[in-house]
């Protein structure tokens, strides 16, 4: 039965629709005993509609589902995992507040109803650790363990249910690279078992490192199908798109100039009080891009608030833009000086969804003479200029008053980006630009930024995708526990090298 | 005030209080298993007038105080399907469909109240029922154990709200609901169940409460609870969504409350201010929840309607 020809899942011309979308047109998928198939595709291409019909937490329209050859009705999630089906999602479904014990156990049933075994639930998962190297303590509390311990506990939870066919959506998002390679190793290990793994990702070379099928999705249909060892990251990147995109931008050569950004010794505490960013003393200078690399969660978002003026820094720090202290200036005032800022959370910092694409490109000029006179907005003016940024800036949307939250992700984000380049900023702070938007539109504004660093604006570039950063910056530096451990040349930053130091790893480094 | 430092007073005071805290234990117990399920239920006063109005002209009718506090809980239930099915089934929010429920339970008591009733005549109250030997205890004893059945039964689910919370696979289930729904859903709880079977036993105290109230005071007035349910909502933060935490808030209320009447009695609070007094409890709870506020975080999906697309 575990013959590796045989499928254990089979998806027959599913189709499902939403209102005003068909999110998967007559998709086939299959899945074999002991392999790795990866679905791949843009925000949209409906990969996870797909896994969520299979999951039960949709109900496809139409088309067939048969696993190990019979023909199925999964109606929800309790089905499914009744049907040895495991998924590990996007956004862990843990309960942070529960035990690891307890968040395994959950949903299952106890050999001491009514009261819970989590004693009994406790060697298994020691069992299962164990076995898959999966090394967790299961008397743990949720939200006191690692991001890359939360996966493991995931992936114990459907190892619990006896998961034969594993889903994982998009499991990589949050780990260092070299949490994704140890994760690689146990997945490779299960496929090898006789497991069936669906791998749901957009990061190409990911998926050209663990795949042994890869089938492409793209505007809820199936594209191409084909093998790591027939294609390439390129060829895989034009299935997607549609067309040939250029995966990792080039750098022309750029003169640097004066410095426009710097930070001496500034810390930051976090929400809960704590510091975030430790003691960080950074320049930025004009025409360059300075590339921040780490895994998130390691101070980018309190640096990145602290310099935009959204939270204060700690004493003795001092930020400097364009040779003026703005440390304890407010987010207008530093935006006088010269300041661009693009948000990590597109929605809701760097747009307000309600209101129209017109009104999210004027926000930050909305109060000068250029859009407002005797006191009253002029229209007239507003729609001129919100017309030529759309046509500048290709943001695809009916009109400049569309409400800017019927926009796809990449188009929101272009909106954002016209607004802020187009006050000729001489910094910018670009927070994950590209993050969630498809590969087209990560290219389109990648060549704005290498534009904006030819016209010579200081660009500080935060991003948790190690390829931007790399690809980018004149420099890069790599923050790990609120510290910037090392600043290397663009030309330095080998992948593996930033990997380490983005775990904390400088030994090996610095030989 | 050296009148109130005496044995019997202090014995009269603490028993005073443990019987005024036990309508608010249970609608607070009540209310910690909702909200730990992520449902705040705003409307337990409403359900509080409700069960006390019917269970007092059931006794009223039949001189049968079981059969009163059956109607009690009959209320409490009915009204937990009623408030399940807004806020589960309809994803309704919930800070407004509770206020609807109370604005109902007030008006609708108060009505049948002034059409059945109209004057207030008092019926008989809960018996004292004693425990043997322990009863006899210097001091302790005539607080502690000369109560009725319903304070003990009040007490008793300290305990057992613990363990079902904390030990059973339905409370892991009302724990996960509250906190992360996705998650419960994912591993194929219902969240709907789960959340609807909270609400019910929520529902269901809350009823309870409102008969203890009633057969307490022997006596049903309209607006009788004058705003307990919402002390009992209260006293859910201030005990931390833990039901010995709630215990906790609901004796020191009925300490406050009981030590405020007995000062009154004594005179040694003015009559002059003896309104102003009354509002002691509440200031005493609104001061402690702001010391203690934000030690312990809400439950996350708290308030939050859930649904899978």
């Amino acid at each position: 039965m575990n013959d590796k020809s045989n499928n254990l899942l089979e998806m027959r011309g599913i189709t499902k629709y939403f209102p005003g979308v068909v999110a998967n047109s007559d998709v086939d998928f299959d899945v074999r005993y002991g392999e790795v198939h990866t679905l791949l595709g843009e925000n949209g291409a409906g990969k996870s509609t797909l896994v969520k019909i299979l999951f039960g937490l949709y109900q496809a329209d139409k088309g067939d589902l048969l696993l190990r050859g019979e023909k199925m009705e999964i109606s929800s999630p309790s089905d499914a995992i009744s049907s040895r089906i495991g998924m590990i999602h996007q956004h862990f479904m843990l309960v942070p507040t529960l035990t690891v014990a307890e968040n395994v156990a959950l949903g299952m049933p106890s050999t001491r109803r009514p009261l819970t075994d989590l004693d009994k639930a406790s060697k298994k998962i020691s069992e299962i650790s164990e076995e898959h190297g999966l090394a967790v303590d299961p008397s743990e509390i949720v939200e006191h363990l690692s991001v890359g311990e939360r996966q493991r506990v995931e992936i114990i939870k459907a190892l619990y249910r006896d998961a034969e066919l594993l889903v994982l959506d998009e499991p990589t998002a949050v780990l260092t690279p070299k949490e994704v390679d140890d994760l690689f190793v146990i997945l490779r290990r299960m496929a090898d078992n006789g497991r069936g793994l669906i791998f749901i990702s957009h990061k190409l070379r990911e998926v050209m490192s663990l795949s042994d099928r890869i089938t492409v999705l793209r505007n809820g249909q199936v594209v191409g199908a084909t093998t790591p060892d027939q294609t390439s990251r390129e060829e895989l990147a034009q299935m997607m798109v549609g067309r040939a995109v250029r995966l990792t931008p080039d750098l022309p050569p750029n003169e640097v100039k004066e410095s426009r950004l710097s930070l001496n010794n500034v810390s930051v505490k976090n929400d809960s009080g704590t510091l975030a960013v430790d003691n960080v003393s950074l320049e930025v200078r004009a025409g360059e891009i300075l590339g921040i690399a780490g895994v998130s969660g390691n101070g980018q978002r309190e640096i990145a608030e602290a310099i935009a003026g959204l939270r204060p820094i700690e004493p003795n720090g001092l930020i400097e833009i364009n040779g003026s202290n703005v440390s304890d200036t407010n987010t207008r005032s530093r935006r006088d000086q010269g300041l661009g800022f693009i948000p990590e959370e597109r929605v809701p910092d760097g747009a307000i969804p309600e209101f129209t694409v017109g009104e999210n490109l004027i926000l930050v000029d909305h109060e000068t003479d250029n859009f407002v006179s005797r006191g009253l907005f002029s229209f007239d003016k507003i729609s001129e200029h919100s017309s030529q940024l759309v046509s500048d800036f290709n943001v695809k949307t009916p009109s400049v008053n569309t409400p800017t939250s019927s926009l796809s992700g990449g188009n929101i984000q272009k909106v954002i980006l016209a607004r802020e380049l187009s006050a000729s900023p001489s910094v910018l702070l670009a927070c994950q630009p590209t993050r969630g938007v498809d590969i087209g539109a990560a290219e389109y504004i990648h060549n704005r930024l290498i534009e904006q660093r030819e016209l010579g604006t200081a660009t500080l570039l935060i991003s948790e995708d190690l390829d931007e950063v790399l690809g980018l910056s004149d420099r890069v530096a790599v923050m790990y526990e609120g510290k910037v451990i090392a600043v290397v040349s663009g030309e330095d930053a080998e992948r593996e090298k930033v990997g380490l130091l983005m775990a904390g790893i400088t030994e090996a480094v610095d030989a | 005030m050296n009148d109130f430092f005496t044995s019997s007073v202090l014995v009269a005071t603490a028993a005073s209080a443990i019987r005024l805290a036990t309508p608010y234990l249970l609608a607070s117990l009540g209310e910690t298993i909702g909200q730990r399920s992520g449902v705040l239920n705003l409307g337990v006063d409403g359900v509080m007038l409700l069960s006390a109005f019917f269970s007092y002209w059931t006794v009223l009718q039949t001189g049968n105080l079981w059969l009163a506090v059956v109607v009690a809980l009959a209320v409490g239930v009915i009204m937990g399907v009623l408030y399940g099915i807004i806020t589960v089934f309809f994803e309704a929010t919930q800070g407004i469909s509770g206020i609807g429920i109370f604005i109902f339970g007030l008006g609708f008591s108060d009505l049948m109240f002034r059409q059945q009733v109209g004057t207030p005549k008092p019926v008989q109250r809960l018996p004292r029922v004693d425990i043997p030997v322990l009863a006899d205890i210097p001091y302790i004893g005539e607080p502690l154990f000369q109560r009725s059945l319903l304070t003990y039964l009040a007490f008793a689910l300290v305990p057992l709200t613990f363990l079902l919370l904390n030990k059973t696979t339905f409370g892991l289930n009302i724990r996960s609901v509250g906190e992360n729904p996705q998650a419960a859903d994912s591993l194929g709880v219902s969240v709907e169940r789960t959340r609807f079977a909270a609400i019910l036993i929520g529902n269901t105290l809350a009823g309870l409460a409102g008969a203890a109230l009633v057969l307490q005071l022997g006596i049903f007035q309209p607006n009788l609870t004058q705003g307990m349910g919402f002390i009992a909502v209260a006293l859910v933060y201030f005990g931390a969504w833990r039901p010995l935490g709630v215990m906790g808030g609901a004796l020191l209320y009925g300490l406050v409350n009981a030590t405020v009447l007995q000062w009154k009695s004594l005179g040694i609070i003015p009559v002059s201010i003896s309104d102003l007094a009354g509002m002691a409890p509440a200031i005493v709870t609104i001061g402690a929840l702001i010391l203690l506020a934000r030690r312990v975080n809400a439950p996350a999906a708290l308030t939050k309607p859930f649904s899978r697309h």
